[in-house]
């Protein structure tokens, strides 16, 4: 479903990313966990070109980007609707109610008309547990229940891959599991999705394959289980110590 | 005795008569010329504030060029060159074309720096978010950006209009027939300067207020989304 080639990506004479390759299977969920500044946020953000990467190729669903020759906006555009995105902020419109956001995408990308996507909008809001919630502003709602307003927001553009950027890191405790169980919910219908997060849990009970992300390469990979309970890699070893 | 009785019933009664022609002034042109420059001016301001927020270098330069010499030359002298400078190489333009010509540019310039200085206000966050959604930067300039740095450009764009308002009083000095130069074409009958002045001066401030008023209106209203 995902593809990802030789991914690099340089900012200033940095190297963020130093020739990543990353494979997701269609209904697989990946989590990325590693130190900050390791470059995995980047990594996920070069996979819907928010950043662009300087050299690599990234394909999904058989459609293929290859950023050595510098892909124009239209194609750029294009490419972004293949995936949705939730992140860490929210990034909720705060000009719009909770349908409005979610109704958004289809109406002025796909062109649905009003009824269509407000119908669309309506259930992926009572799939997120926010019927009650529809007719309110961002700034009426709590951070989990903006949250997961973020993902059907994500979820109405029906992407082929789903991208999560620390969706958790700015809630309060109490509200991760809320958002977390969404995502547990969506895993198992058989979403694709690639989670950058520090929740260990959910990695550990959700994800099909953890990755150890750390000076802009893949350290190690494997089944959560093995990952977190046989860690192959000093540095991975100390990092999961350093979080336990 | 400052004032006798006969004095105070002839002002008493020029004010009377005056009022009608000044308010005909303002009805007929001063508010009319103040809304559709502000309105031409506007649709001129996001376009330059778009070019010098575009990566073109061509239009960025441009933008910066026009905005440069506007605010820097005074709007009186904008005005004559356009009505009295122009005919000198063949452009005649009518006072009231040639007064919507200049304060559209002059609003265009000022207005600009402020509509820039909104949509650079808006996280870039927002920009993303709609990116992510696959939108391109025309629906999240439409879509997006716009609505929220209407918002925030509210107050200092209303500055703009009601300083408009005032302004639109030098087109006297180009023949427009507007409130104050019908204040001043009283006046040259009867030689009552301060209370003709004194009472184009109160019919601004009452305009001005007014405007203050809706501006309240439109702030409220384009302010429901946010924390009060």
């Amino acid at each position: 479903m995902l593809v990802v080639e030789k991914l690099r990506k340089t900012f200033g004479n940095h190297e963020v990313l130093k020739g990543v390759h990353l494979t997701v299977k269609k209904g697989e969920v990946v989590v990325i966990i590693g130190p900050s500044g390791s470059g995995k946020t980047t990594l996920l953000r070069c996979l819907n070109v928010l950043e662009m990467p300087d050299e690599g190729t990234v394909t999904i669903d058989g459609k293929q980007l290859q950023f050595a020759n510098k892909p124009s906006k239209k194609e750029i555009t294009n490419f972004r609707r293949l995936t949705g995105m939730v992140f860490q902020a929210y990034n909720l419109f705060p000009h719009m109610t909770a349908l409005e956001n979610v109704m958004e995408g289809p109406m002025t990308v796909k062109r649905l008309n009003k009824h269509e996507a407000k119908e669309k909008a309506e259930q992926l809001l009572a799939k997120v547990g926010l019927k009650d919630h529809m007719h309110m502003y961002p700034f009426q709602l709590s951070g989990g229940q903006q949250q997961r307003v973020g993902i059907a927001r994500a979820l109405a553009m029906e992407p082929k891959v789903l991208l999560f950027d620390e969706p958790t890191s700015a809630l309060d405790p109490e509200l991760v599991g809320d958002v977390l169980k969404v995502m547990k919910d969506l895993a198992n219908e058989g979403m694709t999705m690639v989670v950058v997060t520090h929740e260990m849990r959910f990695a550990r009970e959700v994800a099909n394959e953890v990755i150890f992300f750390d000076e802009g390469m893949i350290i190690e990979r494997g089944h959560p289980e093995q990952l977190f309970t046989h860690p192959k890699h000093d540095r991975t070893r100390q990092f999961l110590k350093r979080i336990q | 005795m400052l004032m006798d009785p006969e004095r105070l019933d002839r002002l008493m009664n020029i004010a009377q008569s005056s009022l009608l022609p000044l308010a005909k002034g303002a009805l007929l042109y001063t508010i009319p010329l103040a809304v559709i420059t502000f309105l031409i001016g506007l649709v001129i301001a996001l376009f330059t504030a778009l070019a010098r927020l575009s990566s073109i270098k061509g239009l960025q330069w441009t933008a910066r060029a026009y905005v440069s010499a506007i605010r820097g030359t005074p709007l009186l002298v904008q005005l004559f060159i356009i009505f009295y400078g122009l005919p000198t190489v063949g452009i005649t333009i009518d006072p009231l074309p040639a007064a919507i010509i200049g304060f559209s540019l002059n609003v265009g310039a000022y207005a600009s720096e402020i509509i820039r200085a909104a949509i650079l206000s808006i996280p870039k966050g927002q920009w993303e978010a709609a990116y992510s959604l696959g939108m391109d930067d025309v629906q999240t300039l439409r879509r997006i950006i716009l609505p929220q740095a209407a918002r925030v450009s509210v107050p200092p764009l209303s500055n703009t209009f009601i300083s408009l308002v005032k302004d639109t009083s030098l087109a006297s000095l180009i023949l427009v027939s507007e409130m104050f130069r019908k204040a001043q074409e009283i006046a040259a009958t009867n030689y009552e300067f301060l209370l003709l002045y004194t009472e184009a001066a109160l019919i601004y401030w009452v305009i001005c207020f007014f405007l203050s008023m809706i501006q309240g209106n439109v702030e409220n209203r384009l302010s429901r989304y946010v924390v009060r």
